[in-house]
């Protein structure tokens, strides 16, 4: 037990408090003030927190060898409970994805995220595995596939979604770099092309060609120094965007043809190392600028007005702050009017009054950023870029394969669920019902992050003991 | 497998970017002043406190005006949820689709600030509808009042209210959409009075519309304040009376209290209950009145001028002897080649002229005013004469609009130099192109309630008290600039010789104005006859009573009725007695004229 990350666990520890007194913020009314109060959603997170801790537990004791040697079994039953959810389970808010005992509810998608990276790290750590060949995509896709499907037959598109984060572990595990980039870029773009600012959209697309670059030629000094220079460069405009909001647009044009400069840059390059790489590097850069406008020239001439509607529908985007749009735009005004310290602890007019739905769920993002301010945003990104990021380092330490695939699926999962939710609090991803995890309420989420989160914790305690 | 460690950095590197792209729209959000706005608009909401409108007394302290309670359903548009639409259309019993659209019309007005869903609902439907508020979120109802007109008279004095237009919302920035304001009559004239000032409160509500609170303890909440109660200078029986008398007729009747400049009464008809103009009704019945014959809505005692006819001899009179051009035993021969005239003997003094309303007599005085030999040339000294005498006659209140407490008052028409000059050219007229304005004919234009305030002159022989129809502000006096006494130019002894002359008129045989004798009150007057483009003659009468120390000066117009003497002299006869004696000692005059019907159109 020495071996524990107790980095991870602290930092597991501060979210899952933050989560409970922000939720005690979301549902607080005059009439129940005990923040003990089990009547109350404060009061029942406060008691799957303490079975949570009950859970860790149990995990930490189990030997770690029983995770590897029970994968698929695990996966087996995860899949089973999708199924059983399916014909036995109940439908709230048009997803039929809850099972009902008593009161009791529980929702199995969050625990199948758990089987399925089980499983994908049994498969992927398997001696005879290698992304080189096909076939083993082939594997990959059933792997995902099945719960992927029955979770689409609930009719809960934004839990299917999170598998798709897996192409981070492929990545990492040695798919192939350009169909990584292109396949990531391509998911990544079409929403963006929709949701954000054409001229916005080519900043994020200029960051991503040079880390592509960058991956692509990684080895090579004078690609790295233009990748540095470009990172620069960014955080430089950034600041321009962060000091004058006013002026962001601006700011964005200069960046792009920053991005320009560099291209151009890469391109000479190019004739000096005669690298090839660089070459589908510079065809994706153009690719992906032709992509995003087409895009949007698709979607505001070749789509007709239903077709547009439902689309912005699907992504939050609608105009329709009464309808459709009416979580987000909430949610937008709460985070907005926070200024930069927030209103305080309780004196968030939009969450006190109730004006975001799902505001203990879902949207529970935009109570911090009513509540607390950019401060409280700056300090909850920092704790999940932080938790992210030590999960990789960790996961990279390992000497067991096994662990290391089942570390980066955590992270993946993790990040999945972070950018998407927050995204969606703050109008830039599509409204999926996803959690934020260790903030929302449910049992059922909080315990299912738990366990991911605390079976790698186990994983890498053991790491010394594992011989390859 | 090493060689794919280093695939962690980019990794690392698309969390990292991903995290801070989400600062920064968190931050470009926290920018956004509009979203700060939408979250007070979301949980703050100022419920007006309308303070009651000022009532209004008539001079004895009988009430006009009063306030009755109403409610108001409110609605915000962006606090709307799914409601039960049926229940609601069942307590307000309108249909569905009325709901949607009024729906849809708040909605284009402002998502966050409240439109009226349904004006003045009574207080059984409101009880009834209470009860059920909570199932409809984003409705509230607000408080409001009526106006109550009694006696369903002097419609055009008391004016009415009605829902503040853009324009004066933009010119007054105290309005808001939905208030109510005095659109015409002393609801307007004394708008600022009656008013009162607005309170708000502040409250803090949810998402379901639902109050949890005033907002930093009432801090910057205001309290209502009271409209201030007015007194008109209007006897409502005078008044009452006048109404009666001028039923069926067009025209108007203005008296005043000579010795304090006070309105007695305001009559214009055709008239209409007040109370038409109160409430949901009010379009619908503004609308019919508006296209209604005769055009009721017009106050015709301030805004219709007329001819003033032989009316107008009086002053003429006045201003020649002040100006000198002749003296007061002046004799001029009736010349019915000059301009026509009845038959009666020739007047060898001012007072005869008056009181046989000489027309070729005032034709002469009126020459010698305009054409004074001041300039040689005939052109030039018209011009000369008629600008001297626009001066004198326009101290008598001609050609000056009075701020007598309602809105639209005309200033008439009294034609100087300068009109001509524009009609006719520049030294293209002279006193034979204009004769016509010595009898009160052409282009002299006066609104009876001028009328009335010549005949106060006369009475003061000498002054006036501006024409006003405001006497006391919540029980106290009011003294202001509304009632300032005037002098006149002319020398008393002049007014003494048209007064004689007017007496003559009512009193002597041969005088035009018989009809409005009285017995045991000396009545002066004046008879007119206007010749009017537009049809029959209007029949005028001007008057005061009693000779010495009047009580009450008299204008009274009467359209298409032909000779002054004969409608417009028993009205005011009949006014003039009921205001001194309270009583009529000629109860088959009454009758007569309360059963005539005078209408342009109708058959006689």
């Amino acid at each position: 037990m020495a071996n524990i990350d107790w980095v991870i666990v602290i930092l597991y520890l501060a979210l899952v408090f933050m989560g409970w007194i922000n939720i005690y913020s979301a549902v607080y009314d005059d009439t129940h003030q005990s923040i003990l109060d089990t009547s109350c959603q404060y009061g029942k997170q406060l008691i799957w927190i303490g079975a949570a801790i009950v859970v860790v537990i149990v995990v930490m004791l189990i030997d770690s060898k029983f995770y590897s040697t029970f994968a698929y079994v695990m996966y087996g039953i995860g899949c089973l409970l999708l199924l059983s959810v399916l014909l036995f389970g109940r439908e709230v808010n048009g997803a039929k994805s809850w099972f009902e005992i008593g009161t009791f509810r529980m929702q199995p998608v969050e625990f199948a995220k758990i089987a399925v990276c089980l499983a994908m790290a049994r498969l992927m750590s398997s001696e005879s595995f290698s992304l080189k060949y096909v076939r083993n995509y082939m594997y990959i896709g059933i792997i995902l596939g099945i719960p992927m499907l029955m979770i689409l037959l609930q009719n809960d598109t934004g839990s299917a979604l999170v598998f798709c984060t897996f192409i981070f572990v492929m990545f990492r595990e040695g798919m192939n770099r350009i169909l990584f980039i292109s396949a990531f870029a391509l998911i990544i773009l079409f929403i963006l092309a929709l949701v954000v600012d054409t001229s916005l959209l080519m900043l994020i697309v200029g960051l991503l060609c040079t880390i592509g670059l960058a991956v692509v030629c990684g080895r090579n000094k004078y690609t790295r120094i233009v990748m540095y220079s470009s990172l620069v460069y960014s955080a430089v405009v950034v600041a321009l965007c962060v000091m004058s909001p006013e002026h962001a647009e601006k700011s964005v044009s200069y960046a792009m043809i920053g991005y320009g400069v560099m291209a151009v840059l890469m391109l000479v390059l190019f004739f000096i190392s005669k690298m090839k790489p660089i070459v589908f590097a510079m065809i994706l850069m153009i690719g992906m600028g032709g992509f995003v406008y087409s895009v949007d020239y698709i979607f505001n001439n070749v789509l007709q007005a239903h077709q547009q509607s439902r689309i912005m529908d699907l992504l939050g985007k609608n105009e329709d702050v009464l309808g459709t749009g009416y979580n987000v735009h909430q949610s937008k005004i709460a985070i907005g009017s926070g200024g930069i310290l927030g209103k305080g602890f309780l004196h968030g007019t939009q969450t006190k009054y109730k004006f975001v739905p799902e505001q203990s769920t879902d949207f529970i993002f935009c109570t911090i950023g009513e509540e607390w301010g950019l401060l409280g945003i700056t300090v909850i990104l920092v704790l999940f870029g932080a938790l992210i990021i030590r999960i990789i380092n960790r996961a990279e330490r390992q000497r067991s394969t096994f662990s290391r695939i089942y570390g980066y699926g955590v992270a993946s999962i993790l990040f999945f669920h972070v950018a998407i939710n927050i995204g969606m609090t703050i109008g830039l991803a599509p409204v999926v019902g996803i959690p934020l995890p260790f903030f929302s309420y449910g049992g059922s989420s909080l315990w299912a992050f738990t366990i991911l989160l605390f079976i790698f914790v186990r994983l890498d305690a053991d790491r010394l003991q594992v011989f390859r | 497998m090493i060689e794919y460690k280093i695939r962690k950095y980019p990794i690392i590197a698309i969390v990292v970017l991903v995290l801070i792209a989400i600062w920064v729209k968190a931050l470009l959000l926290m920018f956004d002043d509009s979203l700060k706005q939408s979250a007070e608009n979301n949980s703050r909401r100022r419920v007006v406190q309308y303070p009651s409108r000022g009532i209004i007394y008539d001079r004895d302290g009988n009430i006009l005006v009063c306030n009755e309670a109403a409610y108001d359903l409110m609605l915000v548009p962006h606090q709307i949820h799914e409601f039960d639409t049926a229940s609601l259309c069942n307590d307000l019993g309108i249909t569905k689709e009325t709901v949607e659209s009024r729906i849809l019309n708040a909605k284009k007005y402002s998502m966050y600030r409240p439109s009226v869903f349904m004006k003045q609902i009574d207080s059984k439907v409101y009880a009834q509808m209470q009860e059920h508020l909570y199932k409809y979120p984003g409705f509230y109802v607000q408080n409001r009042t009526l106006r109550k007109y009694n006696g369903g008279i002097a419609a055009h004095v008391l004016g009415d209210i009605g829902e503040v237009s853009e324009k004066q919302i933009e010119e007054d920035h105290y309005y808001q959409s939905g208030d109510y304001v005095g659109k015409s009559g002393v609801e307007r004239g004394y708008e600022t009075i009656l008013r009162g000032e607005k309170g708000v409160s502040i409250y803090l509500v949810n998402v379901k519309g639902v109050v949890q609170g005033s907002y930093e303890d009432g801090k910057y909440d205001t309290v209502a304040i009271q409209g201030k109660d007015i007194t008109l200078t209007i006897s409502s029986d005078l008044q009452e009376y006048g109404e009666r008398l001028m039923a069926n007729k067009v025209g108007a009747v203005v008296a005043i209290e000579p010795s304090s400049g006070e309105v007695l009464a305001m009559v214009s008809m055709p008239t209409y209950d007040p109370q038409l103009m109160v409430g949901r009704v009010r379009g619908k019945n503004y609308d019919s009145l508006l296209h209604a014959p005769y055009k009721p809505l017009i106050n015709r005692a301030v805004s219709s001028t007329y001819p003033p006819g032989s009316t107008f001899k009086v002053a003429q009179a006045l201003v020649a002897m002040q100006e000198g051009v002749i003296t007061p035993n002046q004799s001029f021969p009736c010349d019915k080649s000059k301009v026509g005239c009845h038959n009666h003997p020739t007047p060898t003094s001012v007072s005869m002229g008056i009181q046989m309303s000489c027309n070729p007599y005032f034709y002469f005085v009126f020459r010698r005013l305009v054409q004074r030999g001041i300039d040689k040339n005939l052109y030039k000294d018209a011009a000369i004469g008629l600008g001297l005498w626009k001066e004198k006659i326009e101290t008598l209140g001609f050609n000056h609009a009075f701020n007598v407490g309602v809105p639209g008052v005309n200033k008439g028409q009294i034609p100087g130099p300068d009109y001509y000059n524009r009609l006719y050219g520049e030294n293209r007229w002279a006193f034979s192109t204009i004769y016509s304005v010595s009898i009160g004919q052409g282009e002299v234009l006066v609104s009876p309630l001028q009328m009335a305030n010549y005949a106060s002159i006369l009475a003061n022989r000498g002054y006036y008290i501006t024409p006003h129809l405001l006497k006391k502000i919540n029980g106290e006096d009011y003294v202001g600039e509304m009632a300032q006494r005037v002098e006149t130019p002319f020398e008393r002894k002049y007014f003494d010789i048209c007064v004689e002359g007017m007496d003559w008129v009512v009193n002597k045989p041969g005088g035009t104005g018989h009809n409005a004798y009285i017995p045991g009150i000396t009545v002066c007057g004046k008879t007119g006859t206007a010749q009017n483009p537009h049809g029959k003659d209007n029949s005028v009468f001007m008057a005061f009573a009693p000779k010495d120390d009047p009580k009450i000066a008299i204008a009274v117009y009467v359209e298409n009725a032909g000779f002054g003497g004969t409608w417009a002299a028993p009205i005011a006869r009949l006014m003039m007695e009921k205001y001194i004696k309270g009583e009529i000692s000629d109860p088959d005059l009454e009758r007569r004229i309360l059963t005539t019907t005078i209408l342009p159109n109708a058959t006689r």
